[in-house]
């Protein structure tokens, strides 16, 4: 029994240094703009809740505890069941509560759309870098159209450039995220999904599929490289320089299932490689381009792609 | 076709995982199990008691009690899955890989999710309408008794189903839910998503059944006297999750049909090519899966309504607020499905359309909440395990509704979907909701089926050990899940520094774990106290205030001696404090016959048959598929030639049994 009650206090001083030690709590920890928005919102409905999460938790307790059948002092009206100004309070105060959460919800919802350009772009001047990603079993690759090139399970982005990936998968549903940066969105067969996002700081973090494909699924994680303007064009001069070429035939050796893939860089990838990709599921769809070079608004929103 | 495939279709002796330790060493435990308890029932000579009181029993309390045991068998098979996931993570911070491959690991929570939602939850809320529903509204039996034997064995073979496969095969590795293309033949070809279909299919067949019956009984078999206003509260829940059952478990059996034939007949409604596609695969399972976790949580609302009033000694607060909050969840809850993906690209446009609507159920879920904490303001409140069950929901609900309003803003569901948050949310509301709730209930009816209360002791320190286990194991995950966890790990890299805090979440299992250990005890001594413990007025609690209370326990097996008319709400409380005559405990002079049913196996029949057929599909095996066919017709066929059905019971019969009673 001792030695059970040494137990239970040593396993309850390690639940409240639980919060002290290294972890990091990468959404409340943003690096990008839309991630900081993003916290924000959470952190303001969550305090916006509490108002009336906090009343009821505290009540749950006294309640129960004043009207206690042992405690006789308590009045007791057997048969008090109604109140339409009581119940008039607590459908308001929830109404009310749900009004304004509602409110930031239709604004924040717009603003943080992920298809939209950056509404609150710290960096309206920088080039708008576009990336085409493609989910494989279970690998992530990511081409950088302008520069014909392509790095499979590790991505570079420029600080302070507003990035626009156009995402799909080649195999079962998965996810996009780089928590720090931006949330995610689905990558899908067959389709072409769209997040814009942009790093606010240098340095290293982590991006994974959060949807579940199979079994590789728990080695689908990468790190995000957030580097300068220097570096990164230094990057991608590198990566034209890589030895594999991203053709027919080593795209058929991705598709092949793997865990764990450590980096690769591809170059001379083609103008419509991830376009293809795309509509090969569709069909014949003449005239038909998706990613970067199909997308009208690119062009128009970002006139200085450095193209 | 070689004799082989015709007599065995794809099922080969490969198909046994005899090499894989785990597997092996749960099948031989689950064998032992099944023998010891079928040489039992052989030495006792007790199969045809068992046969002619139990299996072809169409008596609701009796199908209540057996939808129970199998959700109490199906809760330890899915709480030996979390036990396994938890260990697990708890273990596998890369460079250390855990003891479990992903191909198994997958397979785990998939059951896990699947076994806890429609083989425990389900079958615990039929158990507990059977047990309480029809006592309450003054009738009887449900309306269609044969049809409810039926639903009964169909729901158990879907779970049989789910046990098979983790012997014979695999089962559906791909989530509880199955998403599509990861479903499809092409990345799945084993039987486990097969499985899946049919345990889903056929189980869930008997969900829609039952859910028409108890809505027929609650429209149609109500007392003298009993408006539909002066329901008790728990008809009325049941009354709307029965709506969300005929309206939802077609749209699931619909689904699953497509993935069917995608699988067999090589269609493609959900593949990523030839005009698939997978995202509407995503939206009609979410249709019918949204309303599925309401199905689940208005009983348990119901439960709590009735406990508080009880046991504080007084009357719902806000009865009629209560039935339009129910109502207006009840309608909420199909315009919402789409939170469920927001991630999937829809414009802002509809995501702040659904993303609004789903936090507009925040309103009367939080009238509910103020109505139960002011049924207990100026009451007398007796701390009784039911009531532990809905204090402890008040408060834990308040957290897992505040995240679940926290998701519902798209922006933060871009970061938190797909995360453990999810899981902690989702678990908070089903634990802290539907799991109390449920077991308030069961605590709360059980003398009357039983005729002695549980134990209070063990039901305590069960209470608390859910309670404690509960914070421990999700609390961290939330924690986690801001750290950018996401859910279905396998394995993680050590550097994240999650590992404490699953440590912590699997010592938090088990504490859960020590809970279902009291109360299988609770069960083993409240039967060996029971004499201890008897319900000798019927009036289980002192305070019932509702019909069931009227009757003597264990209840009898035509319910009610003479019917009851009903003039007020909370009828047998008025019939207390008026001094009004129980005719229910006094031996009458004369009584009405009561018109019964027969019992009858073609239920049990047709479920058998049902559960050929489909282990049948699953394998391949074509014999089997068309025995199954032939049967599920020619049973119900023979029986509509019969007219040996009913009986009826006269006066002297009841007042016999009735004089012995007292």
């Amino acid at each position: 029994m001792r030695l059970l009650r040494c137990f239970f206090r040593a396993f309850l001083l390690v639940c409240l240094a639980l919060p002290l030690i290294s972890c990091h709590f990468a959404i409340l920890d943003p690096k990008g703009v839309i991630a900081e928005t993003e916290k924000h919102v959470f952190l303001e409905s969550v305090f916006l809740m509490l108002i009336v999460v906090i009343p009821v938790i505290i009540l749950s307790f006294i309640v129960p505890w004043r009207y206690r059948a042992k405690n006789t002092k308590a009045v007791y009206k057997p048969e008090w069941s109604n109140s339409h100004l009581l119940e008039f309070i607590w459908w308001a105060i929830p109404c009310v509560i749900i009004a304004v959460l509602a409110t930031i919800t239709w604004i924040e919802t717009h603003r943080l759309d992920p298809y939209r350009p950056l509404y609150n772009n710290p960096a309206p001047d920088a080039a708008v870098i576009p990336i085409e990603a493609i989910a494989l079993n279970w690998k992530w690759l990511f081409i950088y159209p302008q520069e014909h090139v392509a790095s499979l399970n590790t991505l570079t982005i420029p600080v302070n450039h507003p990035i626009r990936f156009y995402i799909t998968s080649d195999g079962p549903m998965n996810s996009l995220e780089i928590p720090q940066l931006a949330g995610q969105i689905y990558a899908m067969g067959g389709m072409q999904t769209k997040l814009n996002l942009l790093a606010t700081e240098q340095g290293i973090y982590r991006g994974l599929s959060t949807n579940l494909s199979g079994d590789g699924f728990s080695g689908m994680y990468f790190n995000v490289n957030v580097v300068s303007d220097k570096d990164y064009a230094q990057w991608v001069r590198a990566l034209k320089q890589a030895p594999k070429h991203l053709s027919e035939k080593t795209y058929q050796a991705l598709l092949v299932p793997s865990a764990n893939n450590p980096p690769e860089y591809f170059s001379q990838v083609s103008d419509d490689f991830f376009s293809e990709m795309v509509i090969k599921y569709m069909g014949p769809m003449p005239g038909m381009v998706l990613g970067y070079r199909g997308d009208p608004n690119f062009t128009s929103s970002s006139k200085n792609t450095g193209n | 076709m070689t004799i082989q495939q015709l007599i065995f279709g794809k099922l080969t002796l490969e198909a046994i995982p005899y090499h894989t330790p785990i597997i092996v060493g749960a099948g031989i435990g689950m064998g032992l199990v099944v023998l010891l308890v079928l040489g039992l029932i052989t030495y006792f000579r007790q199969w045809g008691y068992l046969w002619r009181e139990w299996i072809t029993s169409i008596d609701h309390k009796k199908i209540g009690v057996m939808y129970l045991i199998l959700s109490l068998v199906m809760l330890v098979r899915g709480f030996a899955d979390a036990i396994m996931m938890r260990t697990q993570q708890a273990m596998a911070a890369s460079p250390h890989m855990g003891y479990l491959p992903p191909e198994h690991f997958n397979q785990i929570f998939s059951a896990h999710g699947v076994i806890m939602i429609f083989f425990v939850a389900m079958p615990l809320m039929f158990g507990l309408l059977n047990m309480a529903l029809p006592l309450q509204i003054g009738a009887r039996d449900v309306a269609f008794p044969y049809l409810n034997s039926m639903s009964l064995w169909m729901t158990v073979v879907g779970a049989m189903l789910v046990n098979i496969s983790l012997v014979v095969g695999d089962f559906n590795a791909t989530g509880w839910l199955a998403y599509p293309p990861l479903s499809e033949l092409s990345y799945s070809p084993t039987v486990g998503v097969d499985y899946y279909i049919w345990a889903l299919q056929i189980s869930g067949v008997g969900s829609l059944l039952s859910g028409i019956n108890f809505l027929v009984t609650i429209f149609k078999m109500r007392c003298p006297g009993m408006t539909l206003m002066k329901m008790p509260i728990f008809c009325w829940a049941a009354l709307c999750a029965m709506i969300l059952v005929a309206l939802a478990f077609p749209i699931l059996t619909a689904t699953l049909g497509m993935l069917l034939l995608d699988r067999f007949l090589g269609m493609h409604f959900f593949t990523a090519d030839l005009g698939g596609n997978a995202m509407m695969y995503v939206n009609l399972i979410w249709a019918w899966g949204h309303p599925e976790v309401y199905i689940l949580i208005l009983p348990a609302f119901g439960i709590f309504s009735e406990v508080v009033a009880t046991f504080s000694k007084k009357p719902l607060f806000g009865y009629t607020s209560m039935v339009y909050a129910t109502a207006a969840i009840t309608l909420l809850s199909f315009i919402v499905w789409l939170h469920h993906f927001f991630t999937m690209g829809a414009g802002a446009d509809v995501n702040a359309f659904f993303g609004i609507a789903t936090m507009i159920i925040a309103i009367p879920t939080g009238v509910k909440i103020f109505n139960w904490l002011f049924t207990m303001y100026h009451g007398r409140v007796t701390f009784s395990v039911p009531m532990l069950w809905t204090i402890a929901f008040v408060s834990t609900f308040a957290i897992g509704g505040m995240t679940g309003v926290l998701m519902s803003l798209p922006p933060v569901d871009f970061q938190l979907h797909n995360s453990v948050f999810l899981v902690a949310h989702f678990h908070n509301v089903i634990i802290g909701g539907v799991v109390f709730g449920y077991f308030a209930g069961v605590t709360y009816w059980f003398p009357k089926i039983f005729g002695f209360r549980l134990d209070e002791k063990w039901g305590k320190r069960s209470f608390w050990c859910w309670l404690v286990g509960f914070y421990l194991a999700f609390m961290p995950l939330y924690a986690l899940g801001l750290m950018g966890m996401t859910r279905r790990l396998d394995y993680y890299p050590a550097s994240t520094g999650w590992h404490p805090w699953l440590v912590v979440a699997m010592v938090g299992a088990f504490v859960i774990g020590a809970g279902i250990l009291c109360q299988l005890i609770q069960a083993y001594v409240s039967i060996r106290d029971r004499r201890k413990n008897r319900d000798v007025t019927g009036d289980a609690w002192i305070d019932g205030r509702t019909l069931e209370w009227s009757i003597p326990s264990p209840a009898p097996f035509y319910n009610f001696a003479v019917t009851p008319v009903v003039h007020e709400r909370d009828a047998y409380w008025h019939m207390k404090e008026k001094g009004i005559e129980n005719p229910n405990t006094t031996v009458q002079s004369h009584y009405d016959d009561i018109h019964m049913p027969k019992n009858t196996s073609v239920g049990f029949l047709i479920a058998v048959f049902s559960g050929i057929f489909g282990f049948g599909m699953t394998w391949g095996i074509y014999w089997m598929v068309v025995l199954g066919i032939v049967g599920i017709f020619v049973v119900p066929m023979v029986r509509s030639f019969s007219k040996n059905i009913d009986y009826y019971l006269t006066s002297d019969e009841i007042r016999k049994m009735e004089t012995a009673r007292q």
